[in-house]
């Protein structure tokens, strides 16, 4: 399972390709269809594996297109839990 | 309040100070630079901001900052230093920011000399930079008037949210005389919600004179152009010498109306029918009124007298149409008229017959010098 | 039974991250891969964590970001082109308790409005200055900037930048370090990742400076521009790192002790 996901805004996506470049698991790729504005946006690969949550491809995106979440670590959710109780 | 003896320049700037101005940012250029230096010692005083840019290109735009804020504002300065601060004023207009500017007019073109003149007429009236739009402009002829209309000044320019000139010469500048100052009004405590203050609790506040597209720019260009009509119907000022009777009535303003007034009262204790018409707001020009004067029964002729080279002349031209007989007394390049030379150009008028009229109309134009 | 012990089927996620709310939301006219992009974000989740958006006044100025105001959150301005500078010092002056940044390229700050810049800095008027040096100018489609390295081709230097047509390019953040009014002047890149999390750091330690009345703050970022560069957004990036940033170092030039202090180490 993987650890991270992205969720990308792909009508505010300019398929730059920075953020493909900058995965180090290279989850990322050009979707082939065209978005509203005329551009190929990027699209998270295989949601199931790789994606870490690492947070280098929102790092580098010039437009703020994508959201990263991270699976919580045991030690993250005990707090949570402890904080929720 | 009581009179006290007071130069022009540190007049306006005391009147400035009393009227709530809150920030002043200036640059030295003489003749005004006695305003400038009043400022640098009360505002500090007051706690109100107060700097001495690095030039007038940067004082300029640090009016328009502050004025983004909503605060009272001001600057001042004399004719090159104005020409540097049209961009500034163009950018004011188009984004509609209130402030005050006094320039204090000294021969030119170019570097000219420190000497009083009128020679920024069309500048200040005609535009206040590139592009359609027109200050409001003051024009005192005494250092009280420069008192009061600077204070007015003020309330105009945030009536209108626009830009209001204090056009003075370096005689009035310069000149001292007995005046009255008025008290001392607070600073206002609230800011207008245009302005700039920080987005809290309410969406942002974007100031700016940009408008890419054609439609858009055309529809900022009319609410600008209904402001202006607002402006014109509302804020026309000038002041009249027994022009009821008179067969010649002097147009002029500032240091030559005042010269003017000294030749007008002379001729008519030699019994010749002669005014003076004076503007106050050069823009909003008093177009109506000498229309009306021109339609007078007694009125022959007008004669514009100014320290340039024939600026408000158009104006008066334009108002009574060139049929109407406008004749011009101009000197230039620092050189203030004096009584005796405008009482003999008006005597000259009143010698004209009839057939001359044209004549004497074309060579009273286009710039040329008159003794 | 301890919750260490407890199996969890659903999976609980954090958010790392996410559109910071000090920029709004609209799609910029920037071009794909320009990093005016990357520094609008910076700048605008460094507001977010300082809790400075609704003190904020953005003075905009004139180049590719010129509507740069359509983008933050933040009550902004336009300023005439150079003059950015002279607006921020007139509503800082007046109202010191607003923050009070600009943002300008190249052309805008390091060509006409070389004036404006110096003289704030050396009067150190408590403003923050966010330079864009794309070595280009953008939004008139190319020409030559001051910041243009020597043998760079552009629209006005078709054959290249000379040192007879033009001298050396100028090296701003070294050039307003050593004014007495200037608190932080440094300079960072967005070639990559690392890079990028620097330059934020920067810009938060330059925020700082201002809410601390520290002085003037500035931070150059080496910036790319792809279209005008005539290259790819990935290429324009290599291109900062293997041309820009050997001719505009990457460091800080001035940093006020009291942030040296916070920080606990220098760079």
């Amino acid at each position: 399972m993987a650890k991270g996901r992205v969720i990308i805004d792909t009508e505010r996506c300019k398929g730059c390709e920075l953020c493909r470049d900058a995965c180090p698991p290279g989850v990322l790729a050009l979707a082939d269809e065209l978005n509203s504005k005329g551009y190929y946006p990027v699209f998270l690969l295989d949601p199931e594996h790789d994606c870490t949550g690492c947070a280098l491809c929102s790092t580098v995106c010039p437009d703020g297109c994508i959201t990263v979440f991270r699976e919580l670590s045991p030690k993250e959710m005990q707090s949570y839990a402890k904080a929720a109780a | 309040m009581p009179k006290q003896l007071l130069k022009g320049n540190v007049a306006i700037a005391e009147a400035a100070v009393r009227a709530g101005c809150q920030a002043y940012f200036g640059y030295p250029i003489t003749p005004q630079t006695e305003l400038l230096e009043h400022m640098a010692l009360r505002m500090p005083e007051l706690g109100r901001a107060f700097l001495q840019a690095e030039s007038e290109v940067a004082a300029v735009n640090m009016v328009y900052g502050a004025a983004t804020t909503g605060v009272r504002v001001m600057t001042s300065s004399s004719s090159p230093g104005i020409s540097l601060m049209q961009e500034g004023f163009s950018y004011m207009a188009g984004s509609e920011v209130p402030a005050v500017v006094v320039d204090v007019m000294r021969g030119g073109p170019g570097l000219g000399n420190i000497l009083p003149s009128q020679g920024d007429y069309f500048q200040v009236t005609k535009s206040a930079g590139h592009g359609d739009f027109h200050p409001i402009v003051l024009a005192p002829s005494t250092v009280q008037e420069a008192i009061d209309l600077t204070v007015l000044a003020f309330d105009l320019a945030e009536k209108y949210r626009t830009l209001v000139f204090v056009v003075a010469d370096g005689t009035i500048g310069q000149m001292m005389e007995p005046a009255e100052l008025p008290p001392m009004q607070p600073v206002p405590e609230s800011r207008p919600d245009w302005a700039l203050t920080g987005a809290r609790g309410r969406p942002r506040n974007i100031n700016t004179s940009i408008y890419l597209g054609a439609r858009e720019m055309e529809e900022a260009n009319i609410r600008l152009q209904e402001k202006l009509r607002r402006i014109t119907a509302n804020e026309i000022r000038y002041a009249e010498q027994e022009v009821d009777d008179a067969e010649v009535i002097v147009v002029a303003f500032g240091t030559a109306a005042r010269v003017a007034q000294t030749a007008v009262q002379r001729l008519r204790k030699e019994g010749l029918p002669v005014g003076l018409f004076r503007p106050i707001t050069l823009w909003p020009f008093p177009e109506e009124r000498l229309a009306q004067l021109s339609e007078q029964e007694a009125t022959k002729r007008f004669i514009v007298v100014e320290m340039n080279a024939g600026q408000m002349l158009l104006d008066v031209r334009a108002s009574v149409g060139r049929k109407f007989p406008v004749h011009f007394h101009g000197r230039m390049g620092g050189v203030v008229p004096l009584p005796n030379e405008v009482e003999e150009e008006i005597r000259a008028l009143f010698a004209l017959d009839d057939n001359h009229k044209m004549q004497m109309t074309m060579e009273g134009s286009n710039g040329n010098r008159r003794h | 039974m301890a919750i260490a012990d407890i199996e969890f089927d659903a999976k609980l996620e954090k958010i790392v991250y996410q559109r910071p709310a000090s920029l709004d939301d609209v799609h910029t006219h920037y071009c794909p891969g320009c990093t005016h992009g990357t520094a609008h974000r910076l700048v605008a989740e460094v507001l977010d964590e300082l809790e400075l958006r609704e003190r904020t006044i953005l003075v905009a100025s004139v180049g590719c970001s010129v509507f740069a105001y359509n983008y933050f959150n933040v009550d902004a301005c336009e300023a005439p082109h150079g003059r950015a500078p002279a607006m921020a010092t007139g509503i800082k002056r007046v109202n010191p308790d607003n923050i009070v940044f600009t943002y300008q390229g190249d052309g805008d700050l390091a060509s006409i409005g070389m004036g404006e810049i110096v003289h704030a800095a050396s009067r150190g008027e408590q403003i923050t200055v966010i330079f864009i040096n794309n070595a280009i100018y953008g939004m008139t489609g190319g020409q030559m900037a001051p910041t243009t390295l020597i043998g760079q081709k552009t629209t006005s230097s078709p054959l290249g930048r000379t040192l007879e047509m033009a001298g050396e390019p100028i090296r701003i953040a070294e050039l307003l370090a050593p004014l007495p009014g200037v608190a932080y002047s440094v300079r960072r890149s967005l070639h990559d990742a690392r890079h990028v999390l620097q330059a934020k750091k920067a810009i938060t330690a330059a925020f700082q400076a201002q809410l601390q009345g520290l002085g003037f703050s500035i931070v150059e970022l080496l910036s790319s521009c792809p279209t005008n560069w005539g290259m790819t957004p990935a290429e324009a990036l290599r291109w900062v790192e293997e041309h820009m940033v050997a001719y505009y170092p990457l460091g800080d030039y001035k940093v006020h002790d009291a942030l040296q202090r916070a920080r606990g180490r220098r760079g």
